[in-house]
């Protein structure tokens, strides 16, 4: 991953700010607010999933766990005392969140590779369970329906707005992480776990940090989301959500900070106009892996970023 | 609680047992020779018990042969996908992960293909002539396809013990788990290797579905439910150990034919609580072996 490429941060930030900024004001339904509002949360999730995986090599498949314990901090909480704590009820998810992950993290992070993968998928999976059989509870099957934010939150526009700002803030702040030396320490643990002990630094406990600052922004995304979506369903904290997100990010490129959110974007879009479409969205979603997989494993960002380079270097090999 | 209930619980943990170690083998075998964690293999325990269904419907085969064109056919589907696809991220840079996508990417795609040629709905197969009924043992009544469940199964274990441990091409197998490039330098073809014990793992799969058709229906979707308790599983016994997975698979079929009728709202939560307590006391695995060491 590069360490710092001004023009392109640049780029995405503008990216970021005149498009998702200017959306409501050229006039658009709400089904766009909506739409951009989903590119801009999932991005986020995206974002946090790929400090793990991209950044330290972690492939979690059970970020769907935070992201759904987000969505049903918020829901429970309008669900079982009132809409009025609906912004408390994200702060709920963000501690819940916190706190699972430290413990669950605790417990994962003593096996490494496909094994991490695996406790990862087989926790997420729990939750999912526990969520799905206690009715009474969290609804099951049924999901929380009727949350509407309150106040000045219930307006579409004042709230697209104020996700925009908090999922800028967010991935400011990652971007910031995986710029600090915890961010280069992380990258040492990718690339090269023993060499990070031989200079002082525990491995482990670099990995249950970054895991659980991953696990509270997916939470944040989730608790967010609640309000965009007026509603919850236990599909959040399903498997496949955590399949979605590494797809995702490896559309993007996991190699770039903002592979991810770029690919979520994309993935997005295709959604539309496909999803809708056919009953075999699964099946796509599997072709497109396979492709990205076997053929493209940077991702789209990172293979035209590979391509510039190539054809950069014919250009000077040319002239020479 | 009596004691015939008591049997009758625990005989029925042991088919399953049975059942889940069969599945559980074929992802330790691969894991354990091929270095390929093999993600989608509940998909081709699946593929199992349609290939069984559509022999039945087709030819109206008896269920044994249906069960051994399951087997072949979910080890030729696996041989394919090991050989158009695996294949080629073998070696790669964090190639884990990417394994892990790509047979993910095969869970998906074969669930929907499952769907557009046999449809949604639930597809039934029954016990094979003979096994229909029960057995009485000391005044205990007993279902005797389940017992034959655990008869196969443990001919099965006896089989791939001995082909693993006492014969040529198990030795092969267990030398180039060791050390690929070694065995390629010694005129053995690894690849081939490679897609042959890729076959074997997946076909151990097929059968698993086959015999396991009769006990719960064949639906799409089948395989995420059966590798995560084959997960479960391994990370009991630990991976890549042969008798940890038949180990773990004791313990899990155990504990999971207990809790569906103790505490049958929460049987599936339990099965995580027994993985998380392996986690908590023993996170190798009960039965890990000490030094580093595949099979």
């Amino acid at each position: 991953m590069e360490i710092r490429n001004n023009y392109k941060e640049i780029v995405f930030w503008a990216i970021l700010f005149v498009i998702f900024g200017s959306l409501p004001i050229i006039g658009s339904s709400s089904y766009h607010l909506m739409l951009a509002s989903h590119i801009l949360l999932w991005g986020l999730f995206a974002v946090a999933f790929n400090m793990l995986w991209g950044v330290t090599g972690m492939l979690s498949f059970g970020q769907a766990l935070y992201f759904g314990l987000g969505g049903y901090g918020v829901g429970l909480m309008v669900r079982h005392v009132g809409s009025d704590w609906f912004v408390p009820g994200i702060g709920l998810g963000l501690i819940a969140a916190a706190i699972l992950s430290f413990a669950i993290g605790l417990l994962i992070i003593r096996v490494s590779g496909v094994f991490f993968t695996v406790l990862t998928l087989a926790f997420g999976q729990l939750v999912w369970q526990i969520t799905f059989r206690w009715y009474e509870f969290t609804g099951g099957d049924d999901g929380i329906q009727g949350i509407i934010p309150p106040g000045i939150l219930s307006n579409k526009l004042f709230y697209y707005y104020a996700t925009l700002l908090i999922v800028i803030a967010s991935i400011w702040l990652l971007r910031r992480i995986s710029l600090s030396p915890l961010g280069v320490l992380l990258r040492c643990v990718r690339q090269n776990p023993n060499r990070v002990s031989f200079i002082g630094q525990s491995v482990r406990y670099s990995q249950l940090r970054i895991y659980i600052v991953s696990s509270v922004f997916s939470a944040l995304a989730g608790g967010l989301m609640a309000g965009v979506d007026n509603s919850i369903h236990t599909d959040m904290l399903y498997w496949t959500t955590s399949g979605e997100v590494i797809l995702m990010s490896v559309l993007g490129g996991i190699g770039q900070f903002f592979g991810p959110f770029i690919g979520t974007a994309v993935f997005i879009v295709i959604q539309e106009f496909v999803g809708a479409k056919t009953e075999y969205w699964p099946l796509i979603i599997g072709l497109i892996m396979m492709t990205m997989v076997l053929l493209l494993p940077r991702g789209l960002v990172g293979e035209f970023e590979a391509l510039k380079t190539r054809l950069q270097s014919r250009m000077v090999a040319d002239r020479g | 609680m009596d004691l015939s209930f008591l049997v009758v619980q625990l005989i029925s943990g042991l088919s399953l047992a049975t059942l889940l170690f069969l599945v559980a083998s074929g992802l330790t075998l691969i894991f354990g020779v091929g270095n390929v964690f093999n993600f989608a293999h509940g998909s081709f325990y699946m593929l199992g018990a349609y290939f069984a269904y559509q022999t039945i419907a087709a030819f109206s085969a008896n269920f044994w042969l249906a069960t051994l064109a399951a087997g072949i056919g979910a080890g030729i589907a696996g041989m394919i996908a090991e050989s158009l696809f695996l294949r080629r991220i073998y070696g790669r840079t964090e190639e884990g992960g990417f394994q892990i996508l790509l047979t993910y990417s095969f869970i998906l795609v074969i669930d929907d293909l499952v769907k557009i040629i046999w449809g949604t709905e639930y597809k039934t197969i029954l016990r094979p002539e003979g096994l229909r009924g029960s057995i009485e043992l000391f005044g205990i009544t007993l279902p005797s396809y389940n017992l034959a469940i655990i008869g196969i199964g443990f001919v099965l274990v006896v089989v791939a013990w001995f082909i693993l441990g006492r014969t040529r091409p198990g030795r092969i197998a267990r030398a180039t788990a060791l050390d690929r490039e070694m065995m390629n330098a010694m005129g053995v073809n690894v690849p081939l290797t490679m897609t042959l014990v890729f076959g074997i793992a997946t076909m151990l799969g097929g059968f698993a579905g086959a015999l396991a058709a009769p006990l719960r229906s064949v639906t799409p979707g089948a395989g995420i439910e059966v590798i995560i308790d084959s997960l479960i599983v391994v990370v009991i016994g630990g991976m890549g150990n042969f008798w940890g997975a038949w180990f773990g698979a004791l313990i899990l079929g155990e504990v999971i034919a207990f809790a569906v009728v103790l505490v049958p709202e929460w049987a599936s939560v339990v099965s995580y609580v027994v993985m998380v307590l392996t986690l908590i006391f023993k996170p190798e695995g009960l039965f890990a072996p000490r030094s580093v060491r595949k099979v």
